[in-house]
């Protein structure tokens, strides 16, 4: 019977998920359905750490199979179709504050959801979202920050989105440690997530999938 | 006459450390000497009510409550974090306004900032910090990596102080790459093992290493001189400083320090008999170093701060598994020397309480940030006393009116039959004053028990 790669890699079976690619590979199988195959499996871990049956260690685990799974298929890869995306984010860190553990979560959360994530990475100044947002044209900006500090950057990043004239073409989520409905109002944020999930839930009702 | 050490219960320990902390001393080892009468009165009421607190078995007079602050009483005082860890002075001169301002009944003295220029001399790589990494008006802030590979398990476990000074220390110190070089010392062995294991000290990377730690060295004891100089002037104005020092869970000591939190986490399904192993190896060494703080400072409390064991961070199973029996096993280990642990459960720890409360009653102290406290007091709170929980959002964004309201809920929630202080509930660094001082004058207006 042909071993199933999407449960497989769902179920996080690192070494079994990496044979079946290897074998299907083998036999001369289409990589890009290989490839289709994995996103499904990540799809359903997604699904697994939405209702709590995964946590982080799950979640970090899955994207390394992926990266294996992923390093095995390019090299085969003769045409490159991108998957299309639902819609594109821009996300980061905000200025002042290094944290990226929670960040990271929600952008691979909203990666396998179908997104396309602009990630900035930490510490990032105000003005490089709003370059980012020019350049991109993406609808939804996303602000991670664990320190109480990071209630400032984040209010000072949402002024000076509003400032370059972009505050209604953008729909601004913030999340971290320590953000609250009380943050959110003292930022002038539209939204805010107390997890990765309520991210990509958000994202998706103003994305208009939801 | 009196009992030796050796021949104490774990109660009598535990008394034991409260005693001394009670009696604080100079640096000379005598009484130290209060500014007045009053001031000592305090002193050891504040003890007396949070020992009361801890040990449950009588009501306080009232609800205990602290400031328990991480830069806050640096930009309350006008400085930059870059400031209070370069210049000594004006750090302490910040943490003093912020104690005689709040008056809390215990604090954590000046140190949590740290002296900036031992970190520069050794070049620290797991942090940046004010002016090396983040800009001066900001915090210092941890750059969790790979200090230790995943194939190093072996080594760690088959003698964990070789492999920090070997291994871990080199990487996470740039000064300190000479280590690399140093020989085992349990190979000086007899007349003919002794020449052989001293050449790496004539190397030129080993000397540069030591001299860069003999730099260090000499200026951490000038930043200790500041700081024990300030601890002796605030516990003779009346307030106790809460902790004696600190130890860590043995999963957040590879989680946080050696491996990261994606290394451990990939290590919980790549080879989880390697961590467990690790782990097991390394609760003797936390304990040690609990127990050592305690007993050398003459006080009980040793700040434990939990990170990787939250809600959210692993399921409760790998809790169960991978988290707890060690960390418990160091709490016990700390408690039957008549330590009491003090964790800060950081972040949201409501789903781990049913497994937290197997400790025995009256020899814990826990600092709650975001967990749900009406089910924490019907769980841990059952065998342990919980200070925290006002929120870091209130405290910067909020009223002194919400503020109250808040803490008059946490009180009724909490407070009943004792086990409760009064306090924040993660380490902040902005707040509005007005609102720390709504937080500890109502603490102390509706704490009374009466």
């Amino acid at each position: 019977m042909a071993k199933d790669l999407v449960n497989t890699l769902a179920d996080l079976k690192e070494q079994e998920a990496i044979k079946i690619v290897k074998d299907r590979l083998s036999a001369g199988e289409d990589p890009l359905k290989i490839l289709g195959d994995a996103r499904k499996g990540m799809e359903i871990v997604g699904k697994r750490f939405a209702s709590s049956e995964y946590f982080i260690p799950d979640l970090v685990y899955s994207g390394e199979i992926l990266k294996a799974v992923t390093e095995l298929v390019k090299p085969k890869l003769t045409t490159t179709t991108e998957s299309k995306k639902l819609g594109k984010i821009v996300f980061g860190t905000v200025a002042g504050d290094i944290h990226d553990i929670g960040k990271d979560i929600v952008v691979f959360m909203l990666d396998v959801n179908g997104f396309e994530v602009h990630d900035l990475g930490v510490d990032v100044p105000v003005q490089k979202f709003v370059d980012k947002i020019k350049e991109t044209s993406a609808p939804i900006v996303g602000l991670s920050g664990f320190l109480t500090l990071a209630f400032d950057s984040m209010k000072q990043t949402v002024d000076a989105i509003k400032a370059a004239g972009l505050r209604d073409k953008v729909n601004v989520m913030i999340g971290g440690g320590q953000i609250t409905e009380e943050v959110r109002k003292y930022t002038g944020a539209d939204a805010y997530g107390k997890d990765a999930m309520a991210g990509v839930t958000l994202a998706k009702k103003w994305i208009g999938t939801d | 006459m009196e009992k030796q050490w050796e021949e104490m219960s774990t109660d009598e320990k535990q008394e034991e450390l409260f005693a001394r902390w009670m009696s604080p001393k100079d640096p000379q080892g005598n009484d130290l000497k209060f500014q007045n009468p009053q001031a000592e009165k305090a002193y050891k009421e504040r003890i007396t009510r949070i020992k009361d607190a801890i040990q449950m078995k009588k009501l306080p007079d009232r609800v205990p409550f602290f400031v328990v602050p991480s830069f806050f009483p640096v930009y309350n005082a006008g400085f930059t974090p870059r400031e209070a860890m370069y210049d000594y002075d004006k750090c302490c001169m910040a943490f003093k306004k912020f104690i005689m301002e709040f008056a809390p009944d215990a604090q954590i003295g000046a140190v949590a900032p740290g002296p900036g220029k031992v970190f520069d001399i050794l070049d620290y790589k797991l942090y940046s910090w004010p002016g090396h990494g983040v800009s001066p008006e900001q915090p210092f802030q941890a750059n969790e990596g790979e200090y230790m590979k995943a194939d190093e398990y072996d080594a760690l476990i088959d003698d964990p102080s070789n492999f920090f000074s070997n291994t871990y220390l080199p990487r996470a110190f740039s000064a300190l790459e000479g280590f690399k070089m140093l020989p085992t010392l349990t190979g000086i062995l007899e007349i003919y093992g002794v020449a052989f294991n001293f050449i790496p000290f004539g190397l030129p990377p080993v000397q540069a290493t030591y001299k860069a730690l003999f730099e260090a060295g000499a200026e951490a004891l000038k930043w200790a001189g500041a700081m024990g100089a300030h601890n002796m002037e605030i516990n003779a104005a009346g307030f106790p400083v809460l902790w004696a020092g600190f130890t860590k869970a043995p999963f957040d000591v590879i989680g946080d320090t050696l491996r990261g939190t994606r290394g451990v986490m990939l290590d919980m399904y790549r080879q989880p008999d390697k961590l467990l192993e690790a782990l097991e190896k390394l609760t003797p060494i936390m304990i040690k170093m609990g127990v050592g703080v305690a007993k050398m400072n003459g006080q009980p409390l040793v700040f434990m701060p939990l990170h990787k064991g939250a809600d959210g961070f692993m399921s409760d199973e790998q809790f169960k598994k991978f988290y707890w029996p060690t960390f418990r096993k160091v709490m016990l280990g700390l408690i039957a020397e008549g330590v009491v642990p003090n964790p800060a459960a950081e972040g949201k720890w409501t789903t781990r309480l049913e497994v937290m409360q197997d400790l025995p009653k009256g020899k814990t102290l826990w600092m709650m940030d975001q967990s749900d406290m009406a089910k924490a007091k019907k769980t841990l709170g059952k065998v342990a006393c919980m200070y925290g929980n006002v929120p870091s959002d209130l405290l910067a964004l909020g009223t002194p009116q919400q503020i109250k309201d808040y803490v008059k809920k946490l009180i009724d929630t909490c407070a009943k039959g004792g086990g409760y202080i009064v306090s924040n509930g993660a380490f902040f660094d902005q707040a509005k004053v007005e609102n720390v001082k709504a937080m500890v004058d109502f603490a102390k207006e509706y704490g009374v028990y009466k």
